[in-house]
Formats: C-alpha cells, structure tokens, sequence
C-alpha cells in the first residue's frame, strides 16, 4: 500500500515536469516571438543610459516614462536550477527567464514614450527584484522596471 | 510638474532645490496564495495580477512624492529613483525618491 503512494508521487512530479516543459517552452518561445517583433517595430526609439543630452536636442519636454513586469518560472525550469545548484554553473533556465522580463519591460517603457510622441528615452535605468524571496512554497516570480526620461521634441 | 530621471531640464534653469523628496508603499504579497499564481508556476508565463498589482504600488508611491514636491513648493523632481526592498517575508516597500527642485 505504501509504495503505491511514492509511486503516485513520482507519477505526479513526472506529470508537473511534462506540463512544465511543455507549456513553458510554448509560452517562451511565443514571448521571444513577440519582443523580436515588437523590438523591431519600436527600433526607432532610441533608449540610452547617459544622462545629459546632446547639445543638438536643444530645450525638448521630458517626461519620466515606465515599463514593468512579472515573470513566473515554470516547474521545469525550477527543476532544472535545483539541480544544476548541486553542480554549479551557469543556469540557462534562469538565463532566459530573467532576459525575457528586462525585454518586455523596456518594451513596455518604450511604448509608453511612444504614445508620449518621444524620439529618445535618456537615463534609462533597470531594477530587479524577486517577488517571493526565502519563501517555500510560493510563487517564484521575477519583477523587472525599466525607467527613464523621454525626450519629446 | 516636471518628473524626470535627468539631472537638469533642458533649457530651463535651476533656481532653487528644496531637498529630497520620497514617496512609499508597503504592499503585502501573500495573494501568493492566488490560485491563478501557482498554476503560472508549474506552466510558466507572465503574472499579470502581480504586474498589474505593483504597477499600482509603485504609481502610488510616485504620486505621493509628487505630493510632497508640491508641498514645499516645488515644481520638478529630478533624478527621480525607483527601489523595492522588502520590509518582512511576504510584504514589500516600493519607494520613489528624488530631488525637488524650482525651475524658472
């Protein structure tokens, strides 16, 4: 009777695993699909970090402009950094996750500017923060913002 | 009012700073327990009850240092920034902070 618990329990991490596969390679590769069209739809707007602009821009409005988002791992990646945390070494799970949020949210900023009718997003900074740090059992989930000032001539 | 990341505003002067000004909010996360959240968690993908919830925060952290620019009498804030720290396990401070500033 006992065994078939644990056999129940592997069937059940086996099945999350599938699932977390399956849906997180979908829904990754739609998301990439979506940032490279929308990257090269916005890649007219140029988006710096200096902080001073150039003399030729003379006296434009500036606004403060912002763009974030949260990205949830699946099961599978989580899978894959528990493991690769007894190896050590680069996770690529994680790698993807955390470069496709900084994308989406400069992609968000950037469509904000936009709307604004800006040409230059100047002083652009990021910042990252894990949602549910230290907490077991929660939702693992990364958050990034990506602000600046736009520059409307 | 002026909000910007920049140091300066192009083509008008500073004539007067008036300190640092700060807004925050401190938001508890544990809707963690949100059903939708943890069934994103197995398949992966954006949470959008999260982006939307911290969206809010942080706008509203932002419109009270604006409220307290306008109380000294500013009419900019520049070198506006942006932190999240959290304050306890499964709540979170959003603070915005920058410098109030007189522009002619």
């Amino acid at each position: 009777m006992e065994y078939l618990t644990e056999i129940w329990q592997i069937l059940l991490v086996v099945l999350l695993l599938m699932l977390g596969y399956g849906f997180g390679r979908l829904a990754e590769r739609r998301h990439y699909r979506t940032i490279l069209r929308r990257e090269e739809a916005l890649g007219d707007l140029i988006v710096v970090c200096s902080k001073t602009l150039p003399e030729a821009a003379g006296a434009p409005a500036t606004r403060l402009v912002m763009g974030s988002v949260v990205v949830s791992v699946d099961y599978f990646k989580r899978f894959v950094a528990h493991l690769r945390m007894l190896f050590g070494g680069r996770v690529h799970t994680y790698e993807s996750l955390v470069d496709r949020a900084r994308r989406e949210a400069l992609l968000r900023m950037q469509a904000e500017a936009k709307a604004l009718g800006a040409t230059m997003i100047f002083n652009t900074r990021f910042e990252t923060s894990s949602i549910s740090k230290g907490q077991d059992k929660s939702v693992g989930s990364v958050e990034v913002l990506a602000y600046g000032t736009a520059v409307i001539p | 009012m002026i909000t910007s990341t920049l140091e300066i505003v192009p083509g008008r002067t500073i004539t007067q700073h008036l300190g640092i000004v700060q807004g925050s909010t401190v938001r508890a996360k544990n809707i963690g327990r949100d059903i939708a959240a943890s069934l994103k968690n197995i398949v992966g993908g954006e949470l959008k009850g999260y982006s939307e919830l911290l969206g809010e925060s942080r706008r509203e952290a932002f419109e009270r240092m604006v409220q307290q620019a306008e109380a000294k009498g500013a009419n900019a804030v520049l070198n506006v920034r942006f932190t999240t720290s959290s304050v306890a396990q499964g709540a979170s401070e959003i603070l915005a902070y920058g410098s109030a500033v007189v522009v002619e």
